[in-house]
């Protein structure tokens, strides 16, 4: 038994050496904790706040960010209703076709269009947007360090003063967060910008806390199946090692020297 | 009987039937029955099982993933996406077969060291040992073109790098280059052939898994004190006494792998390979998966480019020759208590070195990959030769019965030097 803790030791040493290496990003910031729930072990997502996330993706950062690998009918994953989620599918038009004169037509989004694109592809975007190309959002949380406290502290860094001695480049913006310190994005959250639908306060805070939210489930909808999933694994092969354990003692038993 | 007839012990007329004429029930009693085995297994020695286990569920969860995936550079990223979201079950088989990635070499390492330690590459286990080494090398070549198929930046990257490695060689260099990115640089056709030789090599694998446990079978495992079995007295039955003892790490092996699925799956890669490929934006830091990272440092801490090839390919390439370069006839570390501490700093070394690897090249880090890239090769090619004619073991018990049966009755601890012969004789 000692050396069997031995053995998960060192596996659990090698773990945390092998854990997240060499990601010092440039003079970046280290990001300012959220205190997300969903980032708990055993946490999931606060569906109201995922909600107004949308909203704010909806009504902000759909103008230039695209979600590409977004469907709108993944949206009743955060607990809106089906006939919602046509509702507000229904808002958007998007191209489909050909039809039978062979031609390419608009029509309302339905449950099975992936989220309606800004721009018609990355030159177009670039072109909008003074060359900057806005990235993608459906996987942003996983695809940085600290994903969602980065993204959070990222849309709440802005305003503040840039270091002595720092040039801000021109049509860019000073955010400490952003690897490099500049960033083309501009603040795009502020207080009262939008108004929420279920009546809670939009401050920038706020916002840019509800929007991560909804970010973090897009980018990782299987996160409360997956833990819900792990929760119960680990029970079953915890009592699985305890019973082969004993069993072993059992079998071993008659080895032992008189 | 009649001729021809393989003599079965099988009770049961169907499968006597077979196995009269396929002795292959036989061939599982003799191999994994009633095997013996020395009785005093500690648990380092689960981890040729767990590897087994392991490529299994990679090639199983690999099969399904493949099923689903399209290699192709426009499609790969949102493929893989594809299976996370749309494919039933698909965010469990693919971060079963991501993470089992790592919990290969985990596991692997594990054995290496284990073998490394215990001194079971010596003789008459030579062969047995490189066929353990070739499969170190398989493995690596299919870990690296795994990392490549989701085709996120760090796959796009660590792929230009890595075939970059072999223009280093004079004259046949670029020809090996075109020939790995079927091109003139990492695109489409390098994801396609790499697929199809990720596809492969696991079946390369079981191959040399198969002739691997083949040789362990005609020598006979290595134990934790390096004698050879003796007598009957010596060995047990590998079923139940070590089916069991397996179950039992098997079961602690899958909870680790649970916690790694579950819980942190992205915990041990590299959040740039959520951004999709794009060959004309190079991340800050070209990292490599944890596991090739000391290989990485090393490369690294030679100047010279063509130098730093040679010696990140020597240092698995002297694997081969360990079981001639270990001049000691003593296996164990356990009765070698300076090439046990220097193993061990070796492997402080190796920890060192994958350390390192993670970080930017810049000092101090290339310094201490310097130093611990010297300790690497100092303790194959100078300290074990010599160790073996300078150093001087504790005395070995007379078997491996007198030692796990009587060594407590008389009370452990090491003997005087010089009473080598028979120490464990009951006064």
């Amino acid at each position: 038994m000692k050396r069997f803790l031995k053995i998960a030791a060192l596996a659990g040493a090698v773990l945390v050496a092998a854990g997240p290496s060499g990601q010092a990003a440039g003079e970046a910031r280290h990001a300012r904790d959220g205190g997300f729930g969903f980032a708990n072990l055993f946490g999931s997502f606060d569906r109201a706040s995922a909600q107004r996330g949308l909203q704010v993706y909806k009504e902000v950062c759909s103008t230039c960010h695209s979600m590409n690998l977004l469907s709108y009918r993944n949206l009743t994953e955060i607990g809106l209703s089906e006939t919602q989620v046509q509702g507000i599918a229904a808002t958007f038009e998007v191209t489909d076709g050909p039809n039978d004169e062979g031609a390419m037509f608009q029509r309302p989004a339905r449950l099975s269009d992936r989220f309606r694109r800004p721009h018609p592809n990355d030159a177009a975007a670039r072109a909008a947007n003074n060359g900057a190309l806005p990235p993608d959002l459906s996987v942003m949380i996983k695809a940085r360090h600290d994903g969602a406290n980065y993204v959070y502290s990222l849309l709440t860094g802005y305003g503040q003063e840039p270091p002595p001695g720092m040039t801000i480049g021109d049509g860019m913006n000073y955010n400490p967060y952003y690897p490099g310190g500049q960033i083309a994005m501009g603040q795009v959250l502020n207080d009262d910008q939008i108004e929420y639908t279920d009546g809670t306060t939009a401050s920038a805070d706020q916002m840019a806390r509800d929007v991560t939210t909804f970010l973090a489930w897009a980018a990782e909808p299987e996160l409360e199946a997956r833990r819900r999933m792990g929760i119960r694994v680990l029970i079953f092969l915890g009592i699985a090692g305890v019973l082969t354990y004993l069993v072993k003692k059992k079998i071993w038993a008659d080895l032992k020297p008189a | 009987m009649a001729m021809g007839l393989h003599n079965s012990d099988v009770k049961n007329p169907v499968l006597r039937w077979v196995d009269q004429r396929l002795p292959v029930i036989t061939m599982m009693q003799k191999e994994y029955g009633t095997f013996p085995t020395p009785r005093n297994f500690n648990y380092f020695w689960n981890f040729g099982a767990l590897a087994m286990i392991n490529l299994v569920v990679m090639i199983a969860t690999g099969i399904f993933l493949a099923m689903h995936y399209q290699p192709n550079t426009v499609m790969a990223f949102d493929s893989v996406e594809r299976i996370m979201r749309d494919v039933n079950f698909g965010w469990l088989i693919r971060y079963i077969h991501m993470n089992g990635a790592s919990m290969f070499f985990i596991v692997i390492y594990t054995h290496i060291w284990r073998g490394m330690y215990y001194g079971s590459y010596k003789a008459p286990r030579e062969l047995l040992w490189m066929l353990g080494v070739t499969i170190f090398l398989l493995l690596m070549a299919t870990a690296f073109m795994g990392y490549v198929l989701p085709w996120g930046q760090m796959s796009l990257w660590g792929a230009v790098v890595i075939t970059n490695l072999f223009s280093a060689f004079p004259v046949v260099g670029d020809f090996i280059v075109t020939l790995l990115w079927g091109g003139f640089s990492v695109d489409n056709p390098t994801l396609n052939r790499f697929f199809a030789l990720h596809y492969l090599m696991p079946f390369m694998i079981v191959g040399v898994v198969f002739l691997h446990i083949a040789a362990l079978h005609i020598t006979g495992s290595n134990n934790p004190l390096g004698v050879e079995p003796k007598g009957p007295q010596d060995t047990i039955p590998f079923h139940p006494y070590y089916t069991i003892k397996d179950t039992v790490g098997i079961v602690v092996y899958l909870m680790v792998f649970a916690v790694l699925v579950f819980f942190m799956p992205n915990y041990l890669g590299h959040p740039d390979n959520y951004i999709p490929a794009n060959p004309l934006s190079t991340p800050a830091h070209i990292v490599p998966e944890w596991y090739f990272l000391p290989y990485y440092a090393i490369l690294r801490a030679v100047p010279n480019k063509l130098g730093g090839v040679i010696l990140m390919f020597a240092s698995i390439m002297l694997w081969f020759a360990l079981p001639w370069l270990d001049t000691s006839k003593v296996r164990s570390m356990k009765f070698r208590p300076v090439a046990r501490f220097l193993f061990l700093l070796w492997c402080v070394s190796f920890a060192t070195l994958m350390y390192c690897g993670g970080k930017p090249a810049e000092e101090p880090y290339v310094l201490i990959s310097r130093l611990a890239t010297v300790y690497y090769f100092a303790w194959f090619l100078v300290l074990l030769p010599l160790l073996g004619r300078l150093e001087r073991p504790l005395p070995l018990p007379e078997s491996i019965s007198r030692a796990v049966l009587g060594i407590r009755a008389l009370g452990a601890g090491p003997m005087p030097a010089g009473a080598a012969a028979k120490p464990m004789e009951k006064a």
